[in-house]
């Protein structure tokens, strides 16, 4: 596994020097949104959480809710209006490297290859061809996609295509990964195998994992923590869970129906 | 993968319709002028065209050159002038989708440029150029460019904010963004603008013909109109509806086989 090196050695040595201080700070978010120049909608309250380095944390909330506008602020694409990002301790302004964004809608750029998206990051921050495409095939072997390298996007199935985001965000060497939704377009059965080779590759190359969904049960079966937000507009923090389940786990484990019983209860749907 | 090729007829209909469409048009044409419903002073009958086009093929007169040509004449001037719109609108569109000064600076002149027909600019072309080839060159670029920005500009504005916002995560530059994001995904508006920058030419190529050349499918119409013979006006016709279907067609396959991997 030498070509894991890249990506790898920047995070190993960041896990020693702060074994003990949070990987992410939010601090009091507060995001407003001026709409159509005069309405103001109000789409998240009050946010402070920590995420712990290599920590699955699932941000876990109906549609509408502000927990993708939170993932977008931590990823440096909004502003907060209120309140800070600390990552590794300095404030988050814009984008960067140092944070993979693996989005619903795929977003992979059509006329390239799978190779050719998932070498975008290296390729983009000027790695050398042979270097960067060591480091693609790295992470196409990882998610799956060996021998569909020379493969277009239009020739892939959904779930295909998540992979390929998952591989390309990997690919640019991140700390954290921000996964938006993916798996929100897949149908049911193909997204619970998705889950399955998500804890697969998280296990195999760890990272600090913030995932969005609206899943119940895929938030369970991928949690370290659950942060739920409330079902309304300003999003706020409802509760927060640990999920101490031994993995892989069973979405048929009586504690992890006793989990997604305690959830559902929790969680308030106001139409 | 599990997929097969399979053949799919063309319905019998589209294929007989259409034959018996133009065969009933050249019919009619053709009676029309024979049993003299309109005179053959004004109107060329198709058989009259093809003698016309038969004699025209090795015999320069009455208006001094071969057929062959006025079309060389014709596709030079336009393909001169097609390729520098394509060399300066194409770009200039590009720029102007992307980088707000570009937008900023170039938007107004543009603007008001655009409404004028290039036809109008002869007077000043026979001024500053005679009736030589760049005059032509000069009306038929201005009558490609515009289609050429404008679909270069639309294109580029439409590329995915989404994908945008994806390639700064990566830390792309505002150029990085510009060649690999936003080209790409204004390509198939850009191959639109080919094929209507091809059609604004080839019509500006004709009226700039008309009115000052000596030489060229345009003048051959014009010549046709003052030796009062119908039938070379239709000849002249013709032949630039002809010549102006291939090129297209030429065009068409080309996107194709570019746009393979963008296709879905």
């Amino acid at each position: 596994m030498k070509s894991a090196d890249y990506a790898s050695s920047q995070y190993i040595c960041l896990e020693r020097d702060n074994m003990n201080t949070p990987k992410i700070v939010c601090q009091n978010i507060s995001k407003i949104f001026i709409q159509k120049g005069t309405q103001r909608v109000h789409v998240l309250q009050d946010i402070s959480l920590e995420v712990r380095d290599n920590e699955f944390l699932v941000i876990l909330g109906p549609g509408q809710c502000g927990k993708s506008t939170l993932l977008r602020i931590i990823a440096g694409l909004e502003t907060p209006s209120e309140g800070t990002v600390l990552l590794d301790g300095q404030t988050v302004t814009k984008p960067g490297p140092d944070r993979g964004l693996v989005f619903q809608s795929y977003m992979l750029f059509a006329w390239r290859t799978v190779m050719g998206n998932v070498e975008m990051g290296p390729k983009l921050n000027g790695v050398p061809k042979a270097e960067r495409r060591k480091i693609a095939q790295h992470y196409i072997n990882l998610v799956g996609l060996q021998k569909f390298e020379n493969h277009y996007p239009h020739q892939l199935s959904g779930g295909m295509k998540q992979r390929v985001g998952i591989a390309r965000a990997y690919a640019n060497g991140p700390q954290v990964m921000l996964l938006d939704e993916p798996f929100g377009q897949l149908d049911a059965q193909t997204r619970i195998f998705m889950e399955q080779e998500t804890e697969r590759i998280w296990q195999t190359e760890k990272r600090t994992v913030l995932f969005v969904t609206n899943n119940i049960d895929e938030a369970i079966f991928l949690a370290d923590r659950i942060v739920s937000l409330e079902g309304k507009l300003p999003g706020r923090m409802a509760s927060v869970y640990d999920i101490d389940l031994p993995r892989p786990r069973e979405h048929t484990d009586m504690k992890f129906l006793h989990l997604r019983q305690m959830i559902t209860d929790a969680s308030t749907l106001t139409l | 993968m599990a997929y097969e090729s399979v053949k799919v007829e063309k319905p019998l209909s589209l294929i007989l319709l259409p034959i018996l469409s133009v065969f009933t048009f050249f019919s009619a044409w053709e009676l029309i002028v024979d049993t003299g419903i309109v005179p053959s002073t004004m109107l060329a009958a198709p058989s009259a065209v093809i003698k016309l086009f038969l004699i025209k093929l090795t015999d320069p007169n009455p208006d001094g050159a071969i057929l062959a040509a006025h079309a060389w004449t014709s596709g030079k001037e336009a393909f001169i002038g097609y390729l520098l719109s394509l060399a300066f609108g194409l770009p200039l569109g590009l720029l102007m989708g992307w980088f707000t000064v570009v937008r900023g600076l170039a938007r107004p002149i543009f603007e008001l440029i655009r409404p004028i027909p290039p036809i109008a600019w002869i007077p000043l072309t026979i001024f500053w150029f005679g009736i030589g080839i760049e005059g032509k060159v000069f009306i038929i670029w201005l009558g490609g460019v515009v289609p050429c920005v404008i679909n270069a500009f639309v294109g580029v504005r439409m590329t995915n904010p989404t994908l945008i916002q994806m390639a700064r995560t990566y830390g792309a530059s505002d150029w990085q963004i510009f060649v690999q994001l936003c080209i790409p995904s204004a390509l198939p508006m850009v191959f639109g603008a080919l094929q209507i920058a091809l059609v604004c030419c080839w019509v500006n190529l004709v009226g700039a013909e008309l009115l000052a050349a000596d030489q060229g499918l345009g003048y051959l119409i014009s010549m046709g109109r003052r030796l009062a013979l119908p039938d070379m006006v239709v000849l002249g016709m013709v032949c630039v509806g002809f010549v102006g279907a291939v090129i297209g067609y030429a065009i068409e396959r080309l996107e194709c086989r570019l746009l393979a991997g963008i296709r879905r």
